[in-house]
């Protein structure tokens, strides 16, 4: 049996056959569409390599079913930088982190930084350090590079000029 | 991970239907099935897809003054209700303080609250578990067990129930809503999970097929909104299940406790009340020497399953705590690290 399963992928709408249901979102992309800039750590929901935004939101790709998500938008780290004719421009996160040294061998980075572009929408850190590593908390950096991450985001979110904090509760 | 069918009903009913079939199981976010899944703890045959049902994500207002949450209701989503949160702090606080902001997202109030264990003997297959595979032992009682229960255990599984979620709300005597080919049924969260005895395999109340579709709290639920708190202590400050948590919830009037509510995590089976704590509790003034009576009825029946009879002083401490910061008034903003009980004022600083 094969199932056809639509995602609007970085803004590009694909449709893939997906002829086994157990394929998660992540080897979906991975595998099926070639965007490994999503990394696979853990594969359990440990670590955070595998984040990605869905409708909007950051989830764990490695504990979703593809096939479940049919219809989704879903947003990786090759869809945040701005494409153009000079080359582009980096996203603003992905700015800070090189300018913080937000990572060290790197491969936690692309989680890091489409939950850091999260943090930054939910708009519930403002600019106390405490929350902004709260908010990050669910991303592992296995190189510990973790001041240099709470500073970038920090620095990001000034940069995007991001809406104050939030009241959460 | 074995081969499975995938099945997308459209409606509840269709739902139903679709899991009366042997060997299938619903499938929420699935943060805790594939997880499952993957390590060939669960093998199920069929998945049957509730997360596209139509109208369980709402969280809606009862004419009683309850609330009725959907049982697709995302747990960062309730959390966030801002109406929600506010009559309801230690829900919201235990929520936050429970998994990270990436499967908050996804998980929903259903699967929280049927979120399996996580015994490690029970996420190995190569261990004996009676839970997994009735008769065959528990390599837990005289393993690794210090993260293993205090209360409720038996011979048979010395698991404990791991979600944050559930304390408060079995505190606030929430009740759950079910479907089921026989029609639909409720069931107090305190009588929902149940405790191993003989039969470790058996779960929860629901029969094979039945499903959750609804979870209420009741109006009164919300008079202890002024000083209501969820704590939890974790190995590391984030991002980890409670090793023993607690909730605390009173009703002050004329400086006294007028009524409160006391429940415990990561000590039992299922979320903990402690109701003759707070018998204990009720109609006294709120004083350091109370809440240590408090704390020790609370564990009075505790005994560790192995070596973790620290979780019992552990659980005591975080009751008093849990007490003391509940009297001292909801913070006005959620903590900076919901939950934590090292911070002492609402935003303190922790780590410099
Ligand atoms: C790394 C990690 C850390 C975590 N830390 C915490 C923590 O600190 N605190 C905490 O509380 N939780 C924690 N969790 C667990 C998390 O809260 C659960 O995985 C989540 O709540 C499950 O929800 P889900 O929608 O993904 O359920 P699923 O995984 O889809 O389902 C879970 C179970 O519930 C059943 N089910 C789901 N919905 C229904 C329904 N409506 N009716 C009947 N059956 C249903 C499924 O069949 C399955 O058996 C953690 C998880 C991970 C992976
Ligand atoms: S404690 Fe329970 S879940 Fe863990 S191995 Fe023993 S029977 Fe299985
Ligand atoms: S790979 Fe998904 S959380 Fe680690
Ligand atoms: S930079 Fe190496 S794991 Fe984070």
């Amino acid at each position: 049996m094969s199932v056809p399963t639509t995602l609007t992928v970085n803004g590009v709408k694909r449709t893939i056959e997906i002829d086994d249901p157990r394929v998660t979102l992540l080897d979906l992309l991975r595998e099926h569409l070639h965007l490994t800039g999503t990394k696979k750590g853990c594969d359990r929901g440990q670590c955070g390599a595998c984040t990605v935004i869905v409708d909007g939101r950051r989830i764990n790709s490695c504990l979703a079913l593809a096939i479940s998500h049919d219809g989704a938008e879903v947003l990786t780290i090759e869809g945040v930088a701005q494409s153009g004719a000079q080359g582009g421009r980096l996203h603003p996160v992905q700015e800070a982190f090189i300018a913080h040294d937000g990572l060290q061998c790197g491969f936690c980075t692309p989680g890091q930084i489409m939950s850091a572009i999260a943090v930054i929408q939910e708009g519930e850190a403002g600019d106390d350090p405490e929350r902004v590593r709260e908010a990050m908390s669910g991303n592992l950096c296995r190189c510990g590079a973790y001041q240099g991450i709470t500073e970038a985001v920090l620095e990001a979110q000034k940069a995007l000029g991001a809406a104050s904090v939030r009241k959460v509760a | 991970m074995k081969p499975f069918d995938y099945v997308r009903p459209a409606t509840v009913q269709a739902a139903v239907a679709a899991a009366a079939e042997p060997g299938a199981v619903y499938l929420a976010a699935g943060t805790n099935l594939l997880d499952l899944m993957k390590g060939g703890v669960s093998r199920p045959n069929r998945l049957v897809d509730v997360s596209h049902l139509p109208d369980l994500d709402r969280i809606e207002e009862l004419a009683d003054g309850g609330v009725r949450i959907g049982a697709l209701v995302r747990n960062a989503d309730l959390a966030r209700d801002l109406s929600f949160a506010r009559r309801f702090p230690a829900v919201a606080e235990a929520l936050l303080s429970g998994a990270s902001a990436q499967l908050r997202n996804a998980a929903t109030v259903g699967g929280n609250l049927l979120q399996r264990t996580r015994c490690a003997y029970f996420y190995d297959t190569a261990s004996a578990c009676n839970k997994r595979d009735p008769g065959a032992g528990c390599d837990a009682r005289f393993g690794d067990n210090r993260q293993h229960a205090v209360l409720g255990w038996s011979e048979s599984c010395i698991a404990t129930h791991p979600s944050d979620f559930c304390v408060p709300l079995v505190a606030l005597d929430a009740v759950v809503e079910i479907e089921g080919e026989a029609g639909r049924r409720e069931i107090p969260l305190e009588n929902f999970h149940r405790l191993p005895g003989d039969t470790p395999q058996r779960e929860s109340m629901l029969e094979p097929g039945e499903m959750i579709v609804a979870l209420r709290l009741p109006a009164a639920a919300a008079q202890f909104a002024a000083h209501a708190r969820y704590l939890k202590i974790r190995d590391r400050t984030s991002y980890a299940f409670a090793v023993v948590s607690a909730a605390a919830a009173l009703r002050i009037a004329g400086g006294a406790i007028a009524e409160a509510r006391l429940a415990l995590g990561g000590v039992a089976l299922k979320p903990w009340r402690a109701r003759e704590a707070e018998a204990i509790l009720n109609g006294a003034r709120a004083d350091a020497a109370l809440f240590d009576r408090a704390a020790q009825s609370a564990l009075a029946a505790a005994k560790p399953s192995g070596g973790n009879g620290f979780k019992i002083e552990l659980a005591r401490r975080i009751v008093k705590r849990a007490l003391t910061l509940a009297a001292a008034g909801t913070p006005e903003r959620m903590p900076a690290l919901p939950a934590s009980p090292f911070a002492a004022v609402s935003g303190e600083v922790i780590h410099a």
